[in-house]
């Protein structure tokens, strides 16, 4: 199909950003070199550009940032709630005050679309701060009671001293303000290593902190690869362990704790279904379809990369959706018009053009729109597969990318076993016009969060979390206090 | 049991203690058994004395359950939590009936005075009745509805998460045995439980009671035996979703913690309890709960009469 309209670049500026040849460690307050000195570059996956160098963490910089948490921790789980509320309150209008600037960050250094952080990693990210702030001043009022030998008294729950966090490059910035804020909240202090691809925003945030007159060693910051993380995991002096990232990845994690007092929280892969009834109405469920898989280019633990579609209408929603993913507009991340940006990084482009050729050998159809892939960088045309069953690697596998593997179901309960048909429970999407039948659906599928008539969604009031090996533990909301809290 | 033969000459009727699994009472498929004697203190028979024998349960026993377990988690999970509230509270009252029983069961196996292990069996014939009055409530005190900023409405709901083993505690062979399984299936779970290795009998006779208090068959399975023998192959079950260590001492726990992330089981790592008669908080229910949240468009009615 000829594009009907020609668009003109429209690129967000840059200039909005000030990105330093090179970061060191934040720890204590100060950024500082590497003990060994070592350094690695972080790329723009958009175009391979050198964007800065950043220091990479050593075993002893996890214990020197270990340990400034470990200092900072008395006087900050001593303040009063109400003065780290305050603290709390002053991040989130900061952020919401540099947003632009971290937006255009996040889309460089992640390769994600503008219109993504824009409106929605940068809005979410300060909401949840924000969220998270009135939180600390009113922990004995969440129902979580102090753990005591004879019971329980059911006021003033107490934090867990250091948390160690280890994030994902998905979502850099979001998923720090998931872990930061309610850890802080709660009365601990932090060591957080973010991805090894996506590096700054956790640097600028670092800034953030400084700017916000946050006491020194409340938050650390390492940037580095699996191993800084597997230190900080291990450390003995971690109280808590919290990681977002892929269940092989947190299985280790889970014996690496096994046998100690560190309260640990898994925030893990999927493989969502997304159920769309004969019913669904098709221009909207095409839409959720689309948001649900080609969001973030795929790279969601939450996406909805299983399509099941009602038998009868097969042929119908998949005309609809193959028209809307013609009209997709793949290219610079910068560009406001963008809806499919780059892929985080050569690995993971390998890893998913990968699954996509074994989709392929293993006789599923494959299918994408006439895509013109940019020459420098990492990209991805959204693709779909048709035929495919559930003994497909497409279909049980996590792609962690733009690719949906559409599947058939004719009745409900066909529906449901197919959804359910999985090691993972992270979220699943419900499309019909029957809200009988999306409450009886909902009730039967093992995901931690469901999407009726919508998909992707989120919000800090809103727990989000795994059943099964999507792990465990909730981020967000009230339930997100617990896995901050001794209790 | 080892009771002698009377002044009068009538012998007792010795009972066979054997595992509860499926709503049956088998035999272990091995074919085992194992001597079971009174503890030191035991008003009712001296050190040593013999018992019982107990079922020797196998990895097999182990496996049998765990299939038993999943069969029955759909009609419990699915069973109204009001249904589950009188299902609880009618093994309290099976209880009460057979309370004389359970003293003399558990004094011999904890070799505790008649009175002493007659507060045992009450608190837990009253832990029965705190958890019945649980099952529908804690719902509400743990989920609800979440602010969200646009036009849904968002629940949050507890589920339960399946299948659990439970390693009932060693020393407190009954109340904390109960202790531990009513929170699992008050919510929704079915359970495995491994009973205290040197004193099983409580436990087994409590299978029982649960047969005859309409509990499905398949939602507490009982097995007794070497805790660790038992639990390796429950720990590392693909279809079991969490475990509860409480039985397991330190070295134990680590293994069996290690073995239960190759799927990411929920695990309960064993706490300090000094006195089993205090009163519980809900962790032991939300440790084996899960929290779905649902999204459901609320925009205004267009033309279409679609909301979104």
């Amino acid at each position: 199909m000829a594009p009907v309209f020609e668009y003109a670049p429209a690129p967000e500026s840059r200039a909005v950003v000030d990105i330093a040849p090179s970061y060191g460690l934040f720890i204590d307050g100060e950024f500082t070199e590497a003990a060994d000195g070592k350094v690695f570059k972080t790329l723009s996956p958009a175009t391979e550009e050198v964007l800065s160098e950043v220091a990479e963490a050593t075993e002893a910089d996890v214990d020197r940032a270990v340990a400034a948490a470990r200092r900072a921790f008395e006087k900050w789980s001593a303040l009063p709630g109400s003065e780290r509320a305050k603290y709390l309150f002053r991040i989130a209008r900061i952020i919401q005050e540099r947003s632009r600037e971290l937006a255009v960050l996040e889309t460089l250094d992640n390769g994600k679309p503008i219109r993504e952080t824009r409106d929605a990693d940068l809005p979410l990210v300060a909401a949840h701060f924000f969220y998270y702030a009135g939180w600390a001043d009113k922990l004995d009022h969440a129902g979580f009671g102090r753990r005591t030998t004879e019971g329980h008294s059911g006021a003033n729950p107490r934090p867990l001293g250091v948390a160690g966090q280890v994030i994902p490059w998905n979502f850099p910035l979001l998923m720090l303000a998931w872990k930061i804020a309610p850890a802080l909240a709660t009365g601990n202090t932090v060591v957080l290593k973010p991805a090894e691809t996506t590096p700054l925003s956790a640097l600028f945030f670092a800034d953030i902190c400084r700017q916000a007159g946050l006491p020194k060693g409340v938050v650390n910051i390492l940037t580095g690869d699996g191993r800084a993380g597997a230190a900080l995991v291990a450390h003995p002096d971690v109280d808590k362990v919290a990681f977002t990232g892929s269940t092989a990845v947190g299985k280790q994690i889970a014996r690496t704790v096994a046998g100690t007092d560190k309260k640990l929280t898994l925030e893990l892969g999927g493989k969502g279904a997304n159920i769309v009834f004969d019913d669904a109405p098709v221009d909207q469920a095409v839409e959720g379809i689309v948001t649900g898989i080609f969001f973030n280019q795929g790279q969601v633990c939450c996406a909805g990369s299983r399509l099941l579609v009602q038998e009868s209408i097969h042929d119908e929603l998949l005309d609809s959706l193959k028209r809307r993913l013609a009209t997709l507009r793949l290219g610079d991340p910068l560009d406001k018009n963008t809806d499919i940006g780059a892929i985080n990084s050569a690995e993971q482009l390998a890893r998913i053009t990968a699954l996509a050729e074994q989709g392929e050998a293993e006789g599923a159809v494959r299918w994408s729109p006439a895509c013109e892939l940019p020459s420098d960088g990492y990209w991805f045309a959204p693709t779909l597969f048709t035929g495919v069953t559930q003994a497909h690697t497409i279909a049980r596998d996590e792609i962690f990318g733009p690719v949906l593997s559409v599947l058939t179901f004719r009745t409900p309960d066909e529906a449901v076993a197919k959804a359910n048909n999985t090691p993972y429970g992270l979220s699943a999407g419900i499309w019909t016009e029957k809200g009988s039948r999306i409450l009886a659906v909902a009730n039967k599928l093992r995901a931690g969060v469901i999407w009726s008539n919508t998909f992707n969604k989120f919000d800090p009031t809103s727990p989000f979390g795994g059943y099964k090996e999507s792990g465990f533990g909730r981020e967000g909301g009230r339930h997100g206090l617990e896995a901050y809290l001794d209790v | 049991m080892s009771d002698k033969p009377e002044k009068h000459g009538r012998l007792s009727v010795f009972k066979t203690y054997k595992l509860y699994v499926g709503g049956k009472f088998p035999r272990s498929e091995s074919g085992r058994v194992y001597e079971v004697t009174a503890s030191s203190a035991a008003d009712a028979a001296g050190k040593g004395d013999w018992l019982a024998n107990a079922p020797l349960a196998s990895r097999k026993d182990a496996r049998d359950a765990v299939v038993a377990a999943r069969k029955a988690f759909g009609g419990w999970s699915g069973a109204t939590a009001y249904n589950r509230g009188q299902v609880l509270y009618r093994v309290a009252e099976m209880l009460e009936g057979r309370r004389e029983q359970y003293v003399r069961e558990v004094a011999q196996a904890e070799g505790l005075s008649r009175a002493r292990a007659a507060d045992q069996v009450d608190a837990a014939i009253d832990r029965w009745v705190w958890y019945a009055g649980w099952t529908d409530k804690i719902a509400q005190v743990v989920g609800g509805g979440n602010p969200v900023a646009g036009p849904f409405f968002n629940l949050s709901s507890p589920e339960p998460t399946g299948v659990v083993a439970v390693l009932a505690p060693q020393e407190s062979s009954f109340l904390g045995l109960v202790s531990v399984l009513a929170p699992v299936i008050a919510t929704g779970n079915t359970a495995v439980v491994i009973a205290s290795e040197r004193s099983p009998l409580p436990a087994l006779s409590l299978g029982e009671v649960l047969a005859t208090s309409d509990v499905p068959g398949g939602v507490v399975n009982i097995l007794s035996g070497r805790t660790a023998e038992i639990a390796a192959p429950l720990a590392a079950h693909r279809d079991v979703n969490a475990i509860d260590l409480a039985g397991a001492d330190e070295a134990l726990a680590k293994e069996l913690e290690i073995a239960a992330a190759d799927n990411l089981k929920r695990v309960l790592r064993p706490q300090p309890v000094d006195d089993w008669t205090a009163m519980p908080g809900i962790e032991r229910m939300t440790a084996f709960l899960e929290t779905k949240t649902v999204w459901h468009p609320t925009g205004a009615l267009g033309a279409s009469g679609s909301s979104y």
